[in-house]
């Protein structure tokens, strides 16, 4: 559905878009992960025709963005950043205006405005002025936009931002409920976004992809993998000790200040066990433990978190960016 | 082009949202209506509208910019030229869309000096050609002035600035000559480049003269800065 090739943009000397090469497929919810700065809106704004590439080319729904821009933004819905609107308008008469540009017929555009006011939660302020309603009914009233003309694929950059918890939550929620019917590509700095909303993720940092593929493939390449945790009443070293003779522990590491809960008791000590690839290793564990009459307080597996991954990805790449431009 | 009436009637629109629309527009009806009363509307006076005619081109000088500043100044300082043109329509169609809209606008304020003509007739006989010209020559006008105004709005995204630039421009382009023709002695080199500016040009159509070169003048200047504005739209994708 969008398919990108090398695609650079130069703003002067300044590379904000390096190479950039990925495949957002049909049907699918795209996370475009990035700190600030990282290349995002960039990118995003190349696809949508608003800036011209420097190099390189991309094709939104079969159609090339510098060619057929036109085709291009018909079949496109695109929320730019901070969702700009007509604050003078009442959102019916936004909407409206809308659809009349993108060459809507009026009874079509009366049905996809009652359509689209559902579906965003927006029939109870259709005869609002927009420059009176909240920020969350701002960011509705653009979303109601993009899904106007129905179109195949969407392109949303930083739609949470500014919202507060609940209306994030109904902002994701509505995401979430688009997949299928449309592609979607989500831009965002925050990590939990992409991991409540996304199938897919690509992480974008100093302008260059630095990872992409399904949640589960990133999380399954990170350096560090899952780990259980076992909480229970006893020496530490004895426990470390009994701990690494289970079959299937790789490593063991005690646990205190920060990381630890039990710092508050001392008597209750945390152990950190890396596993062996393909073992679980937690019921052993819990036996060696109740054997040894440690009492035991807690087993748990704490999955593996991207935002580790997204640290390690993002942060390796701006330190190798400083040493470019230093040397 | 197709879309640019869709821009146009919501310009318009956004017109009578803003107080400073009316405030421009109650300024020139009073302005006029006062030129009309002092000069034209005089016992003893000819049955003509000459002196209205010419003090709406000093109207315009400062209405314009008012009336233009927000065009697309507005539009980039608030990012909604983003969502505008990320959908499937032009820079011309904007850029026409705005321009006709503003002419709407500018057709609203000229409307009601109508009146002044049916005044005229009641008490003597108005001859309809020079009032046509009339009108005609204060359309051409507007037009140009405000294809100036809407080109100084897509540089900037301040309004300020905008209608700053767009003042100034029209000042040195009309009033200035007319000032140094009035009370300046100044040789034929400097004669010939006074007439060609537009209030010479101008006062030709108060006066009730339709010049086929001047009526040129006003649409081909008018259409180099609707086409310097498309340009300057369009050069946004290769900054």
């Amino acid at each position: 559905m969008i398919s990108v090739s090398q695609l650079t943009k130069a703003y002067g000397p300044v590379l904000a878009v390096d190479k950039v090469s990925f495949e957002v497929p049909k049907g699918q919810i795209v996370g475009f992960l990035g700190p600030n700065g990282a290349g995002k809106s960039t990118t995003i704004r190349m696809l949508s025709c608003w800036l011209a590439p420097t190099s390189g080319g991309a094709t939104v729904n079969g159609f090339d963005i510098f060619h057929q821009s036109e085709q291009v933004r018909q079949h496109l819905g695109y929320l730019p950043e901070n969702v700009p609107l007509y604050m003078e308008m009442t959102v019916e008469e936004y909407l409206d205006f809308r659809g009349r540009l993108r060459g809507m017929e009026r009874e079509l555009r009366r049905k996809r405005i009652d359509y689209v006011m559902q579906r965003c939660w927006l029939s109870t302020v259709r005869s609002r002025v927009i420059g009176h309603l909240s920020k969350g009914y701002r960011q509705r009233v653009g979303l109601a936009d993009t899904l106007l003309h129905g179109p195949e694929v969407l392109i949303l950059d930083e739609p949470t931002v500014g919202l507060d918890p609940t209306q994030i939550r109904e902002t994701r929620k509505l995401i979430k409920d688009l997949a299928g019917e449309h592609t979607v590509m989500l831009s965002t700095h925050i990590l939990p976004e992409v991991e409540a909303v996304c199938d897919h993720a690509i992480i974008i940092a100093g302008g260059r992809i630095v990872a992409q593929g399904s949640l589960e493939e990133l999380r399954s390449t990170r350096r560090a993998t899952a780990r259980v945790l076992i909480e229970c009443r006893g020496p530490a070293a004895d426990v470390q000790t009994a701990l690494q003779r289970v079959s299937g522990v790789h490593k063991v590491e005690m646990l205190n200040g920060d990381d630890a809960r039990s710092s508050r008791d001392k008597n209750y000590v945390t152990a950190a066990i890396r596993q062996k690839d393909g073992f679980d290793v937690r019921e052993e564990v819990a036996r060696t433990v109740v054997q040894s009459g440690w009492p035991l307080r807690e087993v748990r597996l704490e999955h593996a978190t991207l935002e580790e991954f997204f640290v390690q990805v993002t942060a390796g790449q701006a330190v190798s960016k400083t040493q470019e431009s230093a040397s | 082009m197709k879309r640019a009436p869709v821009i146009a009637r919501r310009e318009l629109a956004s017109y009578f949202h803003s107080p400073v629309a009316y405030v421009a527009m109650a300024l020139f009806l009073f302005a006029a209506g006062a030129a009309f009363v002092m000069y034209d509307f005089q016992p003893g006076h000819p049955d003509e509208m000459r002196h209205t005619f010419e003090s709406f081109v000093w109207l315009l000088v400062f209405v314009s910019p008012v009336l233009t500043m927000s065009l697309l100044a507005q539009e980039w300082s608030s990012g909604t030229m983003e969502t505008l043109m990320t959908t499937p329509i032009n820079e011309l169609d904007v850029v026409i869309g705005k321009f006709l809209g503003s002419m709407a606008f500018f057709v609203v304020l000229v409307l009601p000096t109508i009146l002044y003509v049916a005044l005229l007739s009641v008490y003597g006989h108005v001859d309809i050609g020079p009032v046509i010209a009339g009108y005609l020559g204060i359309f051409l006008t507007a037009a140009l002035f405000i294809s100036v105004g809407l080109f100084c709005s897509s540089m900037t995204k301040s309004q300020l600035v905008a209608a700053f630039a767009t003042g100034a421009v029209l000042f040195a382009s009309t009033i200035i000559p007319y000032l140094v023709s009035y009370y300046a002695t100044i040789g034929d080199v400097w004669r010939s480049v006074v007439n060609g500016c537009i209030y010479a040009r101008y006062s030709g159509f108060a006066q009730g003269i339709i010049d086929t070169g001047n009526v040129v003048f006003f649409i081909a200047a008018t259409a180099v800065f609707l086409f310097l504005s498309v340009k300057k739209l369009e050069s946004r994708r290769w900054q």
